[in-house]
């Protein structure tokens, strides 16, 4: 396929989910809470309130509302959290980071143990450290994301008392305003067991596909060549077998983006982790509107975003897909 | 003592927890330098299991059961992983039935050419590239040079196969196994195919081991012939000698069954009935349900191989109506 | 195909699928009979006494031969609660799946069938949501459902809601496996000998397609009803699922939570190895039955 209508495909689909999303978001703001309210209260008369909504332009046709929701939301302005007295889109970006490092130490857990793990399983099928590892997946896909969290905490945390189970403890703020727990032994400590949690649903899909998609390759005609070749049993595995399995992974990695997003939420939960799922879950609790929306729509985007970023990868690691100009 | 020399070799298949069965049947066959013999039967013969049997790189959960390999008198079912290496692509290669998945899909034609010189030879990668590019042209692939840095799925089926041929070829080996090289490719291309692949062997003294179903195929290339029924040898000889007067029924009947041996107007000729999984042989001979020269005796035993025919009632030279 | 009889053979000669089964048929049996058999009815106030909150498992100290596996902290007996919980569990984990076999279905073959642009349009909309993720979509439509609505209101649809949610969610797994299936079947002669004889496309679909579609169906729809009693107890534990006083699996996990800290871990452990032990059943016995009924379908490709 070509690259440039790959991409002007792509970016179109980014518009429309976002499209979808801003839709959502604006139906929400107009019909979850009275926005009248939280401005000056319930002790207005009803002439004053209807000329306050003219004012603030709540009474306008449904097309210019949302133009100008839009046009605000493009400016970064998603409304001012009612709770927090704060732009909403501020209130988010600042609980980014710890959503941030909780999704990169869960995916570096899961993928320095999934693919040595995939890889050994396909090759030793029939060695019982294989068979206990594909036995253990099927239990790991079984065992909720917040049981695991639950149980870690129970047992590490409470029982055992090893690591901390709450928060995110100490971090270093770099000097761009980013709060790290990577830097900080404390930071690291808190970060171990939320990561672990997070991973464990990933690690055994990962497990499975990876061992899958190794399997089929090490039965293609293209490996039996690279073996007749009198390559090394390494160069086969890793060069020849392995490349052809990124593909689907990344593929497959691209799908799980939503999946694991959605667990951060449970897995903060458990830990009061103060990350972005964690205000979302206060701010539904608080019927805070604008920071319910503001989550939905940065969600939305980083979904967008990632997508993007995993579908060029995909392009790059895959020779089908040339870059123009590039002979052939 | 020949170059390649293959004595009773089998290979077997476990079925069930206990049990085997055998899809090679005890093959012997010898090959000289420069000598080119074809290996001609119906799929699931056995063909290609011999020809992997040979680089010892039999599938699991299959595996030799008995027999000897033996190049320049090494047993190559004997030798280390490390060593068959070193003979495995360098002085014995292969070439693969369908060039469109014997390429790495995600590698560079250059990269698969390159990493196989390096495996054998102690050579810098300028040089390597050089003599991958003097392979790729001696195959005769236009602006060789810029198909080192190709994908494979920018090749033609047909370029494809030469690219398998130059890399089976990089490394001047002395044999070569071509498991039906032609069978996936265009009509057109498989004549032109068949003559590099001829013209390449007689040029560099190379020898043939040419797996294929076509005897029109085997009677333009080879000097012998082996004819292989359910993972046995049921025929083997001079190939001009067999094409003339084949002695075993099934040689006759893969004979008569040639397009070009029909008579015009008349319907094509057809073996009845079809080659039997080695998971249900049926007793004596093999061939017996299909042969109309069967008789009790050839139901009772298997015929051995005497005087290249393995068969209780061979055809003599102008029986051929008979079968 | 297979026949019954062959697959009896094979599912009693597999040791894990009978395991399964048997854990299974148990777990269902003890829901569907909670009225008779559990001890209490933890819906009735009027049994409920909040001096018997919190007290652990007959067998250990404080323990009431009343409640074998204890109380929770309003004096319910978590034995009761987990068999009338694990009914309402397996109750939307199997609503949600007609729903989404429904749809899923009906669109499948439609995409299938037509081709063209409404298969197009499906199928990327079917891409798409399924990135997005089920749990995703149902977090986000049970908070603004919740947060819209008073909770009394929210308490009464939230059956309904959650079998819906997950049900629209996930038609694309259905919708996919089907679609696929009728792209095998569709150029099969015996539909082309039903269009020539001129039968409507409605009836070439239900009549002769449909059928030969369902064995893929059959398997993923096992384990659908797995992964939606996860989603729907993953939507419980956050607040966003069953209320407290209808408790599914997954909300008693969530009322038990914080009483782990102080010790009182039965309150969460038992339900939470009941709801492991129900997933784990229905996943065991998916994957067993896409061996035996359809060994190309693999999880980890959709």
């Amino acid at each position: 396929m070509h690259i440039i209508a790959f991409l002007i495909r792509r970016a179109l689909q980014a518009v429309i989910v976002m499209f979808v999303i801003s839709l959502i978001g604006f139906s929400i703001q107009g019909n979850l809470g009275d926005p009248l309210r939280e401005l000056v209260g319930q002790s207005v008369s009803e002439a004053e309130r209807q000329a306050l909504r003219d004012e603030i332009g709540l009474n306008d046709p449904f097309f210019v509302q949302y133009a100008r929701f839009l046009g605000a939301a493009l400016q970064g302005d998603l409304g001012t959290s009612y709770f927090f007295k704060r732009p909403a889109l501020d209130v988010i970006m600042d609980k980014f980071p710890a959503t941030f490092e909780l999704v990169l130490g869960a995916t570096i857990i899961f993928l320095s143990l999934s693919i040595p793990g995939g890889i050994y399983c396909a090759i030793n099928r029939e060695k019982w450290i294989a068979k206990t590892i594909m036995t253990g997946s099927i239990i790991g896909i079984s065992v909720p994301v917040f049981l695991t969290a639950i149980f870690l905490v129970w047992i590490f945390g409470v029982e055992l008392q090893w690591l901390p189970a709450f928060g995110r403890g100490e971090t270093y703020e770099m000097p761009w305003g980013w709060e790290t727990g990577f830097l900080t032994r404390d930071g690291l400590a808190h970060l171990l067991l939320p990561s672990i949690a997070l991973s464990s649903i990933m690690l055994p899909l990962f497990i499975r596909l990876i061992r899958a998609e190794m399997m089929e390759a090490m039965g293609t005609d293209y490996v039996r060549f690279a073996k007749a070749k009198g390559l090394s049993t390494a160069r086969v595995r890793y060069v020849h077998a392995f490349r052809n399995t990124l593909l689907p992974v990344v593929t497959v990695g691209g799908l799980m983006i939503g999946t694991l997003i959605a667990y951060t939420i449970l897995t903060e939960t458990v830990f009061q982790w103060p990350g972005m799922g964690f205000l979302f879950l206060e701010a539904v609790n608080r019927v805070d509107t604008p920071l319910i929306i503001a989550y939905i729509i940065v969600v939305g985007l980083i979904f967008v975003v990632v997508n993007t970023i995993v579908d060029f990868v995909y392009t790059l690691i895959n020779p089908m897909v040339k870059l123009p100009g590039a002979k052939s | 003592m020949a170059m390649l020399e293959i004595h009773d070799l089998r290979v077997a298949f476990p079925r069930g927890k206990k049990d085997e069965v055998e899809a090679l049947r005890g093959i012997d066959l010898t090959l000289e330098k420069g000598e080119r013999i074809g290996i001609v039967g119906e799929s699931g013969a056995g063909k290609s299991m011999l020809a992997f049997a040979i680089l010892n790189l039999i599938a699991e959960p299959g595996r030799v059961s008995q027999g000897t390999i033996k190049f320049h008198g090494e047993n190559l079912l004997d030798m280390s992983e490390r060593k068959i290496r070193t003979i495995r692509g360098n002085r014995i290669s292969m070439i693969f039935q369908d060039p469109m998945v014997t390429l790495n899909p995600v590698l560079t034609i250059g990269t698969q050419m390159i990493e196989t010189l390096k495996a054998h030879q102690r050579i810098s990668t300028r040089e390597a590239h050089q003599r991958c590019v003097d392979k790729l042209k001696l195959v005769a692939i236009p602006s060789a040079e810029s198909r080192m840095d190709a994908y494979p799925h920018e090749l033609s089926g047909g370029l494809r196969q030469r690219v398998v041929i130059a890399i089976a070829l990089l490394t001047d080996p002395e044999i070569i196994i071509a498991d039906e090289p032609t069978t996936a490719l265009d009509v057109t291309i498989q004549a032109e195919i068949i003559a590099l692949i001829l013209k390449l062997c007689r040029d560099n003294d190379l020898a043939l081991i040419l797996i294929t179903h076509d005897l029109g195929v085997v009677a333009e290339v080879t000097e012998r012939l082996m004819i292989m029924y359910a993972g046995k040898c049921v025929e083997t000889g001079r190939t001009r000698d067999i094409i003339a007067a084949p002695k075993h029924p099934y040689a006759a009947g893969l004979l008569k069954a040639l397009p070009q041996n029909a008579q015009r107007g008349s319907k094509l000729y057809q073996i009845p009935g079809s080659m039997p999984p080695i998971t249900a042989l049926p007793s004596g001979c093999p061939y017996h349900p299909r042969c109309a020269r069967a008789d009790d005796g050839c139901r009772a035993a298997m015929p051995p191989l005497e005087n290249g025919v393995a068969c209780f009632h061979p055809l003599n030279e102008n029986a051929e109506a008979s079968i | 195909m297979i026949t019954w009889r062959g697959f009896l053979n094979r599912f009693l000669s597999d040791p894990v699928a009978i395991g399964a089964g048997i854990v299974l048929l148990l777990l269902v049996l003890m829901a569907v009979f909670a009225p008779l058999l559990a001890p209490q009815n933890p819906y009735d106030l009027m049994q409920l006494d909040i001096m018997d909150s919190e007290m652990p498992p007959s067998w250990m100290p404080g323990g009431d031969d009343r409640f074998l596996l204890g109380t929770d902290a309003q004096g319910r007996g978590v034995l009761s609660t987990i068999m009338y919980g694990t009914g309402i569990s397996l109750l939307i984990g199997i609503g949600a799946v007609v729903v989404q076999g429904i749809l899923g279905v009906t669109l499948g073959l439609i995409a299938g069938y037509k081709g063209g642009w409404i298969d197009a349009f499906l199928m990327r909309l079917a891409d798409i949501q399924m990135s997005l993720s089920t749990l995703m979509i149902a977090i986000i439509a049970l908070a603004l459902f919740q947060a819209a609505f008073d909770a009394n209101v929210y308490a009464d649809y939230a059956i309904i809601m959650l079998i819906l949610i997950i049900g629209i969610a996930e038609w694309p797994k259905f919708a996919r496996t089907v679609r696929s299936s009728v792209l095998g079947e569709k150029n099969k002669e015996y539909v082309d000998a039903a269009r020539v004889i001129g039968l409507p496309a409605r009836k070439v679909m239900w009549k002769h397609i449909l059928p030969n579609t369902l064995t893929p169906v059959l398997v993923i729809s096992t384990i659908q009803v797995a992964e939606a009693i996860m989603t729907e107890a993953a939507l419980s534990f956050l607040g966003l699922g069953m209320p407290v006083d209808r408790p599914s699996l997954g909300s008693l996990i969530r009322s038990g939570f914080e009483f782990i800290f102080s010790g009182q871990y039965w309150i969460t452990l038992y339900p939470a190895l009941v709801l492991i032990a129900l997933v784990l059943a229905l996943n065991l016995l998916g994957d067993w039955l896409r061996d035996v009924l359809n060994p190309k379908l693999r999880r980890g490709d959709d």
